[in-house]
């Protein structure tokens, strides 16, 4: 069966696309199968943010019934609406998930509106009451995750000068840092955390220099947030620091310096809303949580992290998935002295505050513009 | 260069080219069949995915779109002998501009509000490009390499003000400008899912095309181009004709920026720097700087990267093979450009 068989009218139309579909010899292999397209905006094997979510699309595989196609490097472009309309045409996929913060507007909101028969799901967590039914959001409150490296980090460092490589000074960054450092002060009140913002979320070079210049400043534990960690893990380690990862473990890449990190669960998610959607329930629109949850997990600890550390991380763990405990709590002041939240005044994690948080938090040396 | 003027000649200026693509894509099958997929379903997949469908067709020439106008931007002063690199550059500060100019006179008509950004988006990227212009021209200063350095103050102007002045404080984890409201997008052609900056850009190069080979100015710019110093003593004025070529060139990456804007994204942020401006650079050499030609090498990019999607998900192919692919066209184009008048074929129907 070739594309000659169909008339010609027949493509102009673009009616023909199911039949066109259904004729292909590859997609009659995913007749019966729920067939769920995933988009990621940088490589599939970054050790990063594209990693974290290619671990959840492989969850799915093993998944009977399901059929994965992945499609990498997709730019924020129209180009995203083109690769879900392929997709949804060509590969018949009913579940989508473009992975990238900047797809959901306007680009998934088109196709949700375009196609109001196939479920997409965005991670970031932005979807509101106005925006179409058929569209969800989900993200995951890494900081969580953050904090308690955090901890681990204030025990390992000698220098008490920890290192954070960050992209841009946005509120999901800056709560990571903030976050970060508060963990670090539970273990040792006098840390610092030194930020060096690179200005984007790819930036080898930058990240490099930044991760260089952090450890000649002697700061002996560094973490990032960027797309790809890799680049800050490995030189980081090279440079004899030790370090605390970001989106995936980068123990494989550097088990000797690696402490424990903040990483993404989606494997765990990912399952379970492809299980709600082939049983006909309806996915919530609006999904976040944090380790409780399971949307983030802390990384294995690495064999060099102290017995004290690990006793009073997996405390504050414990706390976090208990429910209740508060990372950002007043009195709490900026690194220029202003008072940003009051005494008494505790902000759990879906408060809406949070995610205007502007500035660096008492501790940390840097600046967010 | 304008295709051959008598048969023999048009002939060679589209057997050769073609035959460098079969090489090219013959090179890719091998390539592919290096990693265990097969080549006919390869060929089958990208035709499919670039040109075998509709909505493929669409995919492609979306995609097509936005390459047209960048290419124009290297095509037209390399008429001057000039190698313009910075298409990039000027595709932002347009883009840019054009979202500023929607932001001041928000509240006109929509029809209007268009017609603002794209005037602003022409002129900003014109100028843009105009700037290298005139450091060559006045400063001595090399062009390819000024082009390609203003392309990195582009891009930093452009998140400085998307991240500061020009910020919608609302827009907390990517940073973006206001947006220029639904009603004034330009929205796509009747019938197709297709952007009007691909009316654009056909227009641009159709015009392009005129003015180099049909009028007395591009035919002073080829006279320019082949030697300053003659041109000098039949009295042109070279440096009249490198500012307005650049102007010129810079003003189609200047509305392909608009057009992104209007018709994609709606706001300014960094999303616009994706590269179409380099890919640009490409298309043109391809196309051997001609306006025309660009035209269908654009839409046979836009069609490899359309299918690129395919690849991936039917023969499980990393992204970076289209690139391989890419630069196989490339090189075997340019190796191609030695065979030009070394075949008797095309030279015996001259006579």
């Amino acid at each position: 069966m070739t594309i000659d068989s169909l008339s010609r009218r027949r493509l102009l139309q673009g009616a023909g696309m199911a039949a066109l579909a259904s004729a292909l010899p590859v997609a009659s292999a995913f007749a019966k199968d729920t067939t769920v397209g995933f988009i990621y905006v940088g490589s599939r094997d970054d050790y990063g943010y594209n990693q974290a979510h290619a671990a959840g699309a492989a969850a799915l595989k093993k998944m009977s019934g399901v059929k994965v196609v992945e499609e990498e490097k997709v730019p924020e472009t129209d180009a995203v609406e083109k690769t879900m309309e392929s997709m949804i045409n060509l590969d018949g996929a009913t579940l989508l998930f473009p992975t990238s913060f900047g797809y959901y507007s306007p680009h998934m909101l088109k196709m949700a509106v375009k196609y109001p028969k196939v479920r997409f799901e965005h991670a970031g967590g932005l979807w509101t009451e106005k925006d179409p039914k058929n569209a969800g959001s989900y993200f995951g409150y890494i900081d969580e995750a953050q904090h308690v490296a955090g901890i681990v980090a204030g025990y390992s460092s000698k220098t008490g000068k920890l290192g954070f490589v960050a992209a841009k000074p946005i509120p999901q960054v800056l709560r990571n840092i903030n976050a970060y450092l508060l963990g670090a002060r539970l273990a040792n009140p006098k840390a610092t955390l030194q930020v060096i913002f690179t200005g984007d979320w790819s930036m080898p070079v930058k990240e490099a220099e930044a991760t260089n210049s952090l450890i000649d400043q002697g700061c002996d534990v560094l973490t990032c947030h960027v797309d790809g960690p890799k680049t800050v893990m490995e030189n980081a380690a090279r440079r004899g620091a030790m370090v605390s990862g970001y989106h995936v473990s980068a123990a494989p890449l550097v088990p000797k310096a690696y402490l424990t990190g903040a990483e993404w669960n989606w494997e765990a998610l990912y399952p379970k809303f492809v299980k709600m959607f082939t049983a006909g329930e309806t996915i919530p629109n609006f999904y976040r949580g944090g380790l409780k949850e399971g949307l983030v997990k802390v990384s294995p600890y690495g064999a060099m992290v102290s017995e004290q550390a690990r006793k009073h991380a997996d405390d504050v763990k414990a706390k976090l998935m208990a429910g209740g405990y508060a990372i950002f709590k007043g009195p709490l002041k900026d690194n220029k002295g202003a008072v940003v939240i009051a005494g008494g005044v505790s902000r759990g994690q879906t408060d809406p505050e949070l995610e205007k948080m502007n500035y660096l938090v008492e501790g940390v040396i840097g600046a967010t513009s | 260069m304008a295709f051959g003027k008598n048969i023999g000649g048009a002939a060679e200026y589209v057997v050769i080219p073609a035959l460098a693509l079969l090489g090219a894509l013959a090179a890719f099958g091998i390539f592919a069949a290096l990693f265990g997929k097969d080549p006919i379903d390869l060929y089958f997949f990208m035709y499919q995915g670039a040109f075998g469908t509709w909505f493929s067709w669409q995919n492609t020439l979306t995609r097509a779109a936005p390459l047209i106008l960048t290419a124009l931007c290297t095509a037209l002063p390399a008429q001057l002998g000039m190698v313009i690199i910075g298409g990039e550059g000027a595709l932002l500060i347009g883009g840019l501009c054009a979202t500023a100019a929607a932001l001041v006179v928000q509240g006109a008509p929509p029809l209007l509000v268009d017609v603002a950004m794209a005037i602003a988006g022409m002129l900003a990227g014109g100028l843009w490009i105009a700037l290298s212009g005139a450091l060559r021209q006045f400063r001595g200063v090399n062009e390819t390499i000024s082009s390609l350095l203003l392309v990195y103050i582009a891009l930093a102007v452009l998140n400085f003000l998307v991240e500061g002045p020009m910020r919608d404080p609302s827009s907390l984890n990517k940073p973006s400008t206001r947006e220029i409201g639904a009603a004034n997008m330009i929205g796509a052609i009747p019938g197709t899912d297709v952007h009007w900056g691909l009316v654009f850009g056909l227009v641009a190069a159709a015009l392009a095309y005129v003015l180099i080979f049909h009028t007395t100015f591009g035919f002073a710019a080829r006279i320019a181009g082949g030697n300053v110093r003659a041109a000098r003593i039949v009295g042109l004025n070279v440096g009249r004709l490198v500012l307005i070529v650049c102007l010129l060139a810079g003003a189609a990456a200047g509305l392909a920026g608009m057009v992104e804007v209007a018709a994609v994204q709606g706001r300014a942020n960094a999303n616009l720097a994706v590269g179409y401006g380099f890919t640009g650079i490409l298309v043109s050499f391809l196309a051997r700087h001609n306006p025309l030609a660009i035209v269908p090498v654009a839409i046979l990019l836009g069609g490899i990267n359309a299918s690129g999607g395919l690849l991936q998900r039917r023969l499980g192919l990393p992204d970076a093979s289209v690139l391989v692919l890419q630069g196989m066209i490339f090189v075997s184009v340019l190796m191609s450009e030695t065979l030009y008048g070394r075949f008797r074929i095309f030279a015996r129907k001259e006579a």
